[in-house]
């Protein structure tokens, strides 16, 4: 007997790149794309998180709308047609890439390296970076009071780094503010709410109440911010410290699924190894348990493996 | 519960259900990320309860924060019952097909003496308030009971899980998708040990060791003779100390010298034996006193094997990292101590052991490592290997006819904890955990937590303001068994009388030197969470001279 084809309740037909493609209904866009095998590149999206459209990486043409749509939280409606890489797509992503690598460091941000490698974007194209703001000028910046850009250096976020606890640092010149740690820290995971987005315009940035140290905050050190950090702007100390030492060797690293010692929840731990020590503590986000986020204990309370009054 | 030792739901159903009630539960810091679970389901309209005698962050998320007296559970529970049938809010149907005892039970808890008006009193919750919960729970589509030491950390702690049982039957709040009963296990592998059979009265899969058919599939497996009696739990094994008939002691893992209550008595009890051997990564205050001590692995991330958490999925802990030179695997200490002995374990790898427990325990039997791995763990029971696990247990229940036992209520009384607060001994002590700090700090101890304030004790502002007494300021703390000085803290989230501490920061203060060692006969687990102390003020001098 040959199969049958029906159409499948609760699903909508797209095109997409002209290809007809059938989704389920209140599928995004993104979504949609991916079922068709297309990746859509983005920074600020992720699977556990809610789509807060703020990257504009992953923006795509949708014929007959005025503007691009991002694509991560659009909803599918019967008879759209997108193009996922057209001109206009590319020219979006590359000038949003652009702006966004002329005015942060990259250097330990390997997926936004990627797209601009991809789009052949050009970030030194503003001209020379300008010198990076004094400890805290960012942090009392308020919307309007501007200095005039003199159009000769590119404007950036750079600050110092702020090392104010014994766990992880927030090195603010890499914040591209995907929202991703807000997101993170409040409604989408933990619900503590340490840090919120401060200020407007170029000065927005990541900031605790008040702009006060973290260990003044209400933070409670999950670290689920650094979990999903795409730039790592935001870093386990040991991590940091061993990056500016050049003891980091991440290629070497081996990374070896396993269960938390603590309480009995069962939390699986992704354990990042190098020379036979353990370095790092993440979670899969495909855990049923954690959805890849931990608690204090499980992210920094290995140091006991490797305890003075072992070895 | 009726007879399978674990949890009946999943994580996944919390975020689904209607109602979720954390019962002596701090599961916001006690278990951080069960709470996540927590609050997906709040953030979808599910309603939380919390009965705690704190005003806990567990609490701060509650819809209904049910403030009962510490060791009131029983009483709280009955009046609770009793609203249900008072407001003919029963499920009748369910407890007519699945449930035996009810008619006694009924009897009991309609009685005036059980109604949350009689018992305001002694339960501290509003009789108003209990009412609305109850409805709530009883009317639910789906709810779920949650608990944790708060529950079992009494000298009534078997009474106090059947009262809740007692609630789920009683409103058919079981067995279903959502709906059931949840003890959270505190350790990483308290169910899985469980489960493994270390336990006094049972083998591997809750198969109990006076069933002469089991013991010969064990017998025939293991080429031994297993005695048929019950072993002794941790309680009875201390009074056997204290009888002089139990005289050699392995701990393996345990640090009994800080953590058992009556701290000082259990050291000296250990300081007696005739020969104590301690397995464990650290010389802990237990492994000083200790005649040998083994130094054994991390088991987390130096070796191989499963454990399983408080939803019963069994998962695969894996090696990431060799331990130090000196230590040794546990299994390989375990085998070697048989063999020296004279009993040849046979093949002790993680994996041989492992598949030597399917052919044992039947709820294991589908449960091969490699379908562990693809499967993300497994929660048992998992009979075959076409089972994918079972996310709830007990829909049994509402098969037509039941399967297997009916489900029994239990009538329970009201006792309150043993020690009683006195003109010598005014404040209710209770103990707790702190989110980043584990058990008795042995191993949280190695990394820098800026949460970190050292011991304290907790009082409510007045009580502190009626002694004199200013936040920081240093205090002596005596029970009927033992003294410390630490400083006090102020917490308004506690209650008039109420004052808590944690038992994880030995160097700062010895909370079980204050715990009271009366324990459960029915479980042997202490009574931690209630004791009476009296709290000082230290005079200049005294202070002066620290």
């Amino acid at each position: 007997m040959g199969k049958v084809s029906l159409p499948v309740v609760g699903t909508v037909e797209i095109t997409i790149d002209g290809r007809a493609v059938r989704v389920r209904e209140g599928a995004t866009l993104r979504e949609a794309c991916a079922a068709a095998g297309i990746e859509i590149p983005t920074l600020c999206w992720a699977e556990t998180l809610t789509p807060v459209n703020v990257c504009r990486v992953c923006v795509v043409e949708l014929a007959g709308a005025r503007t691009l749509v991002p694509s991560c939280s659009r909803k599918v409606e019967a008879g759209m047609a997108v193009q996922t890489d057209s001109e206009r797509v590319r020219v979006s992503r590359r000038m949003v890439l652009e702006l966004l690598a002329s005015s942060v460091d990259t250097s330990t941000a390997p997926s936004l390296r990627a797209f601009v490698e991809r789009y052949g974007a050009d970030p030194d194209r503003f001209g020379p970076r300008a010198t990076p703001a004094a400890e805290g000028v960012r942090d009392a910046a308020h919307a309007g009071h501007h200095a005039e850009p003199d159009g000769a250096t590119a404007a950036t976020v750079g600050q110092p780094v702020k090392v104010d606890n014994d766990l992880y640092v927030r090195d603010y010149a890499k914040c591209i503010l995907c929202y991703k740690c807000v997101e993170a820290c409040g409604t989408d995971a933990q619900g503590t709410f340490a840090i919120s987005v401060a200020g407007r315009g170029f000065d927005a940035r990541i900031s605790t109440e008040h702009a006060v140290p973290i260990p003044e905050s209400a933070c409670v050190y999950c670290g689920n911010c650094i979990a999903v950090c795409p730039t790592g702007a935001l870093m386990a100390k040991t991590e940091h410290d061993m990056r500016a030492e050049g003891t980091w060797r991440e290629p070497e690293q081996k990374q070896t699924d396993t269960v938390c010692p603590y309480c009995g929840v069962g939390c699986v731990l992704r354990l990042h190894t190098q020379d036979d020590q353990i370095l790092k503590v993440t979670s899969p986000v495909e855990s049923s348990v954690t959805s890849g986020n931990l608690c204090i204990k499980g992210r920094f309370g290995f140091g006991h493996v490797a305890g003075k009054d072992r070895r | 519960m009726f007879g399978a030792g674990g949890g009946t739901n999943s994580y996944r159903e919390v975020e689904e259900t209607d109602l979720v009630v954390l019962w002596g539960s701090n599961a916001r810091e006690a278990h951080p990320i069960f709470f996540h679970h927590v609050i997906k389901g709040l953030r979808r309209g599910t309603r939380l309860v919390v009965v705690d005698p704190r005003r806990t962050p567990t609490a701060e998320w509650a819809d209904e924060w049910l403030p009962v007296h510490v060791g009131a559970d029983i009483a709280l529970a009955n009046a609770f019952a009793h609203v249900i049938l008072d407001e003919h809010l029963e499920n009748r149907a369910f407890i007519e097909r699945a449930t035996v005892g009810f008619a006694e039970f009924a009897a009991h808890v309609s009685s005036p003496a059980c109604s949350p008006e009689a018992t305001e009193a002694i339960t501290g919750v509003p009789a108003a308030q209990l009412r609305k919960v109850a409805r709530a729970y009883a009317t639910a589509d789906r709810a779920m009971i949650c608990w944790t030491l708060g529950i079992t950390e009494h000298h009534d702690a078997v009474d106090n899980v059947l009262s809740l049982i007692n609630l789920a039957l009683t409103a058919g709040q079981v067995g279903r998708w959502g709906a059931g009963l949840n003890p959270l296990r505190g350790q990483n592998n308290v169910q899985g040990g469980g489960d493994m059979g270390a336990l006094p009265h049972k083998l591997a899969g809750f198969q109990d060791v006076g069933d002469a058919a089991v013991r010969a599939r064990f017998d025939a497996t293991w080429k031994t003779t297993i005695p048929p009696q019950n072993g002794w739990n941790l309680t009875e094994m201390f009074l056997a100390m204290e009888r002089k008939e139990l005289r050699g002691l392995l701990v393996f893992g345990e640090n009994p010298a800080q953590s058992e209550a009556n701290a000082g008595h259990t050291r000296e009890l250990l300081s007696d034996l005739d020969i104590l051997v301690v397995q464990d990564l650290f010389l802990t205050r237990t492994a000083e006193l200790a005649d040998v001590v083994l130094p054994g692995s991390a088991s987390w991330c130096e070796t191989d094997g499963t454990v399983t958490n408080s939803e019963r999925r069994v998962q695969r802990v894996r090696k990431a990292v060799s331990p130090p030179a000196g230590a040794r695997d546990d299994f390989w200490i375990l085998s070697e101590l048989g063999r020296r002995m004279g009993h040849d374990l046979g093949d002790t790898s993680p994996e041989a052991l492992w598949n030597e427990l399917r052919t044992l325990s039947p709820m294991h039997r589908g449960m091969s490592w490699a379908r562990i791995e693809q499967l993300g763990g497994i929660q048992w029971p998992c009979p075959d290997e076409q089972s994918e696990g079972a996310p709830f247990l007990h829909g049994r229940l509402w098969k037509d006819p039941v399967e297997g036992r009916r489900a029994p209520f239990t009538v329970t009384r009201h006792e309150g904890p043993l020690e009683h607060v006195s003109a010598e001994f005014p404040f209710r002590l209770t103990t707790g955990r702190r989110l980043y700090a584990y058990n008795t700090h042995v191993q949280t101890q190695h990394f820098t937590s800026p949460l970190h304030r050292g011991e304290t004790v907790d009082m409510f502002p007045a009580d502190a303001a009626a002694l004199g007494l200013v936040d920081g300021e240093r205090v002596r703390v005596t029970s009927p068994r033992g003294s410390v000085e630490l400083p006090v803290q102020l917490d308004p989230n506690l209650r008039p009388g109420l004052v808590f501490m944690t038992f994880h920061f030995l160097q700062d203060a010895d909370a079980n030197t204050l715990t009271n060692d009366a324990f459960d006969p029915k479980s042997g687990t202490a009574e931690f969470k209630a004791a009476s102390v009296r709290i000082e003020k230290l005079t200049e001098t005294a202070a002066a001279e620290e």
